[in-house]
């Protein structure tokens, strides 16, 4: 892997998921995962973070708060969708209260599939959102420059 | 004259891994009142059943919440064992004991490392992190899985396990009792933890039963109720004593439960020892019709299964209370008159599994 | 360990005193369910005292209104709100009414029609 240009920190939010992805992403961070050895920690401040992770298939209470998480991230930021039900809705999918994936509400740069997601799954997920995360910022910088 | 002000909490909050809100009363620092608004999670997962083939819905049972997966998927298959009267082989159910209480080992220890994780105490969430590791590794290696696994199935289970996976899973819980007393101590005999801990949130026996508390909570007050004495699956075999504690404070709940994770790793012990020879499955034919209530002994207490069958592939109704069902209404009598600081701790000792309750 | 575990039959005009002496008696509420049936619905509470349970069952039209059991017993009240919200049962005077509220679901009582 390249070197990383940066040391990104995470919020994770559970968008109506069963909790399976959420201790999975929980997992990460702990000695035998260690997604800390990346310079990535695991934050509760939407102010603060990079990366979303975000677990579910979003109901129409949670819709609003996912949203509001989403604009309350300083810019560039990226969102990874973890667990088959983040990015479709999964077995969830025909409930009455679930309207299917995140990217129904804010956009998703990472889909991490699995039910529930595995760890491995999870730290290669963000891995590839670090490397979206920097063409971001570069982009974003250009685009300041110019304008 | 104290200041009254309303707090909101959540349902983002760094201590909790799911979402709940609260709307805190405060007469300066104090707790007056706690008013709870849940749904961040309600997915309507008992409507699938009138939908799903009966047989299927274990898999969506089971996915009511991640944590809880194995019980919901016992329960469900339990209740309707009961209602079309299927006979399950003895290994069958001692190997469903057997990964009941993996589940709980589990449940507790990831309980104990968000507890450490509440109170600021990083490096002993990491260790009782690790400790799990060890259990999620078993899931692994019998199953496939490691949160949901889907073994359960209507009549059986899915999955057997043979002598040197018996023997592995054994040792593996002796290696894990032995790792698990200096992290105990941290949590019982550790001068911060214990002053952070003791007197906090007191529950009464009689609150307990008069706000439906269940499960550690209950036993922490110093009520001897384990659901697991009904006798389900093998534990009318096993020999099993419900762990209690007077105090009724946190540390009482902290304590209830660090002695249960060792009592799971001697039932998995007795049970693996007496496990019998056989199959571990039995056919189910035609559908079911009727009804019934079974109560299964969950990490997080007791929880209930209603299924209401009409004789064809779709069940009318089904209904799951969970332990935190039961827990919230006792929490929030506790949060009353508790400091403000205190309030994302006591929470925590709860064991609040939001995605449960809302289902 | 056998314990008892039985679904009865009760009358609206039984059913809150029968609550009371549960309660008297050092009864705690186990669960609060209901299912639909053609024409109403059928409400089951469940009481437990040690390791017997008993479910007391009510059978109700589907404009007719049952009282909330919050007054005897308070930690109650998020089940009966659930009954409200996804069945639509009419539960009279809850200590901590949502008023359908609760869940905020999209839409109003999914439970009250089949499929």
């Amino acid at each position: 892997m390249k070197k990383l240009a940066k040391s990104p920190w995470l919020l994770h939010y559970d968008a109506s998921s069963c909790n399976g992805c959420d201790i999975e992403v929980l997992a990460c961070t702990t000695p035998k995962y260690d997604i800390e050895r990346f310079g990535i920690i695991n934050t509760g401040d939407p102010f603060q973070a990079d990366i979303l992770l975000i677990t579910g298939g979003v109901n129409a209470q949670c819709e609003s708060v996912v949203k509001q998480l989403y604009e309350q991230m300083p810019n560039p930021k990226v969102v990874v969708a973890v667990g088959i039900c983040a990015c479709t809705g999964g077995v969830f999918k025909d409930c009455y209260n679930i309207k299917g994936g995140i990217d129904t509400v804010i956009p998703v740069d990472v889909y991490v599939p699995g039910c529930a997601a595995r760890p491995q799954a999870i730290i290669d997920g963000v891995v590839k959102a670090l490397e979206i995360l920097e063409e971001k910022r570069r982009n974003y910088h250009e685009n300041k420059e110019e304008g | 004259m104290a200041k009254r002000s309303i707090v909101p909490f959540g349902p983002q909050h760094p201590v909790l891994p799911e979402p709940i809100h609260l709307d805190l009363v405060l007469e300066d620092e104090v707790v007056v009142d706690a008013v709870p608004s849940i749904g961040f999670v309600h997915r309507g997962l008992e409507k699938l059943v009138e939908t799903k083939d009966f047989k299927e819905y274990v898999y969506i049972a089971e996915r009511v919440c991640g944590i809880c997966s194995f019980g919901h998927g016992l329960g469900y298959c339990q209740t309707l064992e009961q209602i079309m009267n299927v006979e399950v082989p003895p290994r069958a159910r001692y190997l469903r004991t057997i990964w009941m209480e993996m589940s709980r080992v589990h449940s507790h220890l990831l309980w104990l490392g968000l507890l450490a994780d509440a109170m600021g105490f990083e490096s002993l969430f990491m260790e009782s992190w690790k400790l799990r590791e060890k259990i999620l590794d078993m899931f692994d290696a019998t199953t496939g899985g490691r949160v949901i696994f889907s073994v359960n199935c209507i009549g059986g289970v899915l999955k057997d396990m043979d002598e040197t996976m018996l023997k592995n899973i054994v040792d593996t819980c002796n290696e894990m009792e032995k790792e698990l007393k200096p992290i105990a101590d941290a949590f019982l005999r550790d001068y911060t933890t214990g002053s952070r801990l003791r007197g906090l949130g007191v529950l009464t026996p009689e609150q307990a039963t008069l706000m439906g508390a269940v499960g550690p909570m209950l036993r922490a007050s110093g009520i001897a109720y384990d659901a697991r004495k009904l006798g389900y699956a093998a534990y009318d075999e096993l020999d099993l004593e419900p762990i209690t504690s007077n105090d009724g404070d946190s540390y009482a709940r902290c304590e209830v439960r660090i002695r249960e994770i060792s009592q799971s790793f001697d039932l998995i012990r007795q049970a693996a020892a007496r496990i019998p020879a056989g199959p571990i499955a039995v056919p189910v034919k035609g559908f079911p019709k009727g009804e019934y209530f079974t109560r299964i002994e969950q990490p997080r207490g007791e929880a209930i299964y209603y299924v209401k069958a009409n004789g064809t592939k779709f069940i009318d109704r089904f209904r799951l209370r969970t332990p935190t069902t039961s827990n919230i209404p006792p929490m929030l009598n506790m949060l009353k008159g508790c400091q403000l600081a205190d309030v994302p701790l006591l929470i925590l000792t709860i064991d609040p599994c939001i995605s449960c309750t809302e289902r | 360990m056998e314990a008892a575990n039985t679904i009865e039959p009760i009358t609206m005009a039984r059913f809150m005193p029968q609550v009371i002496r549960f309660k008297m008696d050092g009864w705690r509420v186990v669960q609060i369910c209901a299912a639909r049936l053609p024409d109403g619905y059928e409400l089951s509470y469940s009481f437990a005292k040690g390791y017997d349970m008993r479910t007391l069952r009510l059978t109700v039209a589907t404009e007719e209104s049952v009282p909330s059991i919050t007054q005897v017993y308070p930690g109650a009240f998020l089940q009966e709100n659930e009954a409200a919200e996804l069945f639509g049962v009419k539960v009279e005077s809850i200590q901590g009414d949502y008023h359908d509220k609760l869940y905020r679901i999209a839409r109003p009582t999914p439970f009250k029609e089949k499929g």
